[in-house]
């Protein structure tokens, strides 16, 4: 079944380690610039948000790519590059709505997350769940769970607030 | 690769900069962050040099593996002689600095001179350019990190800074990162106001080349295991450091009303899970954050509820500004910590020095020693949360005579004060005691008087000899990797063997302080978290280079004795109440009034410290002075310092 990474940038403490670990899985150096998951940050405010490739169903990447160097892989159903063919026009980093097509200056390279074949180290590392690996059809069912316990509560504490008054 | 990172020399006078490679054989000597810096610290200073003069050398540093696949290597070292003690100044902040300073291709800095006007340093990808800071002088800490990402561009800039108080010349002035991460004792930010340097930026994007990725990454999942499953750093990942106050507090280990209690009653507004209450409530249900690579995440975030500066972000407060902020000064209510701590992180002051001084300053004018001729008019009494504010805000801009005369540091104030003021004031080496009250803890007694950048828990505590541990468990921690069959207690109250646990811990902290790491990955607060075995292990598959823990624990004691000769040449003496491994008389002369029944009545015995510091030198091949002997110096190859390897 084809799986997913599901983000909760409410959870992330905005310790970079998938950044750290992503570089080391694929690269084997410690360097976020070769990174495929970025946390942007607004540190004035405390807020953290993991970013990475959606693996989009009509992904926009694959469509503009003039040399159909990108596809997708049919097991685990992650969009792929193939350098064999890439010609490095970057076509593919400036349509991407997510910002989630990197350009790496150091290999003259574009490169997006492959979910580690399976078994994404992001998620492997990050201890507070932010990120998490989960069957595609079923993240709207824990999206909706959450969602539906927000309203629980809130609508506990409005009852409480009636009964106060 | 880690080890190929450089060292850059930049003199401030002539704007000269030297890029140099540090060498492999450095590195096995001293490693990197701390030890290397007290290396470089004791070969760039001539002795007796002004701590605020161009003659001071201040470094900036990572660890050997900082920015590698090791768990939580965010640490940054800043070393230079302190202002504060005229010794030793040494300060560690974790935060995202000296990762980034690493991906631009630097482990070290040495910073001399003074710079005419104020700059600031920006390296980027092996590059360093001296910068015009005139537009930053007078900013805040954050404020200054915001406008030079903006100036130069680019919002990943990680920049070391110093707020107003640094710019004052507060002796106590710390560096900052981020929000509220702090190389805060000793005073390191008040050298770089002295130099002009507003601040380091650095940006890289360099590759860090892991030895054995595979390995690397494997066994960082492993050490995270390890030091997640601790109950301890569990805790601190829900509550942060403020848990350690709610047990420490009930037992009867917080000084209150400066030294006066040892427990701060009727203080719930303060208790951590009050704070954690209040981060809940203005930050959401995940309101914890990391430094780099950090599953511990133990720093809250927070927004101060009410009060003149509602609103206003920030995080912490840590255990220790509630001890500067709440049982210090015993001003007991949560918006006060988390307003004072938001203060001291905009000026870039050392929180606990500040609260430190200031309950002090409440001492002596509660016994009538200072008037409030001498605070312009301020109730400086005890519980006086408004005073308590209004001090820090004037301490920073020395503002008026008491707060200029504070800025200065305990012991200069002491001697301008006169009169009494001297013997009332909790220090050691002129550096404030942290908040904890250790006279019902022999160990940890000895511990604040002979850490080598003065009183401090961060050298040397021995903290799990409160966990009553089995003998037979803290055998096995403390006889590795050299071994000891002396005496050892597990009992808090007791002499026996602590002058051993002290000198463990002490070239343990040497250790990850080297590394680069956090002390919450080692035998700090947890029994069971890793050490020097575990170190030879990341060091290899990260670097690539091999080390027994034998090796590892000879560098720490070498850094370790490096700060002694350092100390020694500015004049440390073993019984100086102002420079020497002494504590203040209160500590014998006074019981503890409130707290356990194994807390009351107690006092440190004036005989068995006395043997306890005898045994602490006999251990580190120290006479009874506490001057290392010709034989320790030789063994450990420091004979011929200084001996200018790099």
């Amino acid at each position: 079944m084809e799986k997913v990474l599901m983000i909760n940038y409410q959870k992330c403490t905005g310790c970079r380690l998938c950044e750290l670990v992503c570089s080391v899985m694929h690269d084997g150096v410690s360097n976020p610039a070769r990174s495929r998951i970025k946390v942007m940050k607004w540190e004035a405010e405390g807020l953290y948000v993991p970013m990475s490739c959606q693996q989009c169903e009509d992904a926009p990447c694959m469509n503009v790519c003039p040399v159909k160097a990108i596809s997708r892989d049919e097991d685990l159903g992650f969009v792929m590059v193939d350098y064999d063919i890439c010609i490095g026009c970057r076509s593919c980093v400036a349509v991407c709505p997510f910002g989630a097509m990197n350009y790496n200056s150091i290999d003259k390279k574009v490169f997006k997350c492959d979910l580690c074949g399976g078994d994404p180290q992001c998620v492997r590392f990050c201890e507070v769940n932010a990120i998490e690996y989960v069957d595609a059809e079923r993240l709207s069912i824990y999206k909706r769970k959450d969602a539906a316990e927000r309203l629980s509560v809130a609508q506990k504490e409005a009852g409480a607030l009636q009964a106060a008054m | 690769m880690a080890l190929n990172r450089k060292i850059a020399y930049i003199d401030l006078s002539t704007g000269e900069i030297e890029i140099k490679p540090i060498p492999l054989e450095v590195r096995k000597k001293f490693l990197g962050g701390r030890g290397l810096d007290a290396y470089l610290l004791y070969n760039n200073t001539e002795q007796g040099c002004d701590p605020l003069g161009p003659g001071n050398t201040l470094m900036i540093s990572g660890g050997i593996l900082t920015a590698t696949c090791a768990s939580a290597t965010a640490r940054t070292h800043v070393m230079a002689k302190s202002p504060l003690t005229g010794l030793l100044g040494s300060a560690n902040m974790g935060g995202f600095f000296a990762p980034e300073m690493a991906w631009a291709g630097f482990h070290h800095l040495v910073i001399k001179g003074k710079a005419e006007k104020p700059v600031y340093i920006w390296i980027h990808n092996g590059e360093i350019e001296i910068r015009d800071a005139t537009n930053l002088w007078g900013k805040t800490t954050t404020e200054t990190q915001w406008a030079i990402r903006e100036e130069l561009g680019d919002d990943e800039i990680k920049s070391a800074v110093i707020g107003p108080a640094g710019e004052n010349l507060v002796r106590f002035a710390n560096v900052m990162t981020g929000i509220k991460n702090s190389a805060g004792r000793t005073g390191m930010g008040c050298v770089m106001g002295s130099k002009n340097l507003k601040a380091v930026a650095a940006r890289g994007t360099m590759d860090i080349k892991i030895a054995h990725p595979v390995d690397a990454l494997e066994y960082n999942k492993r050490f995270i295991d390890q030091i997640t499953s601790a109950k301890v750093n569990q805790t601190q990942g829900t509550l942060g450091t403020p848990f350690i106050w709610g047990a420490t507090n009930s037992w009867g280990g917080i000084r209150t009303r400066n030294f006066q209690y040892n427990q701060c009653e009727n203080a719930d507004d303060i208790e951590p899970e009050r704070i954690d209450e209040i981060c809940e409530e203005t930050m959401g249900p995940y309101h914890m954050t990391g430094c780099f690579g950090c599953q511990v995440h133990c720093r809250a975030q927070y927004k101060i509820p009410s009060g003149p500066y509602a609103g206003k972000y920030d995080e912490g407060p840590e255990y220790t500004s509630q001890g500067a902020f709440g049982g210090e000064p015993d001003c007991k209510n949560a918006v006060t910590v988390l307003t004072g701590n938001h203060l001291v992180d905009q000026y870039g002051m050392d929180n606990l020095e500040t609260g430190s001084i200031i309950s002090w300053a409440m001492e002596l004018y509660e016994l009538g020693i200072i008037t409030s001729k001498d605070t312009d008019g301020l109730d400086l009494k005890f519980g006086n949360d408004e005073a308590l504010l209004e001090m820090i805000t004037r301490i920073c801009y020395r503002d008026g005579w008491l707060a200029d005369t504070l800025a200065d540091g305990g012991i200069p104030a002491s001697e301008k004060i006169g009169k009494d003021s001297f013997s009332y004031l909790i220090q050691v080496k002129g550096m404030s005691n942290l908040h904890s009250d250790e006279r019902a803890t022999p160990a940890l007694a000895l511990n604040i008087a002979t850490g080598s950048r003065g009183s401090d828990h961060l050298r040397s505590r021995p903290a799990i000899d409160l966990y009553h541990l089995p003998e037979e468990v803290l055998r096995k921690i403390y006889s590795n990797p050299v071994p000891y069959d002396g005496p050892l207690s597990s009992e808090h109250t007791s002499y026996d063997g602590k002058p051993w646990m002290v000198f463990w811990q002490e070239n343990c902290y040497m250790g990850v302080d080297c590394l680069g790491i956090c002390k919450y990955h080692t035998t700090f607060l947890g029994a069971t978290l890793p050490n020097f075995e575990d170190w030879t292990k990341v060091l290899y598959y990260n670097t690539g280079l091999e080390m027994t823990p034998k090796e590892i624990w000879d560098v720490a004691e070498r850094c370790y004795n490096i700060e002694r000769l350092f100390n020694l040449r500015e004049g440390l003496q073993r019984e100086d109440l102002k420079k020497g491994d002494m504590l203040n008389h209160r500590y014998f002369d006074e019981p503890c009034r409130r707290g356990a029944i194994d807390v009351i009545g107690a006092t440190i015995d004036r005989k068995k410290f006395k043997k306890m510091i005898d045994e602490y030198y006999g251990h580190h091949g120290w006479d009874e002075n506490g001057v290392p002997t010709p034989e320790t110096l030789k063994r450990l190859g420091l004979d011929q310092e200084p001996s200018h390897l790099l």
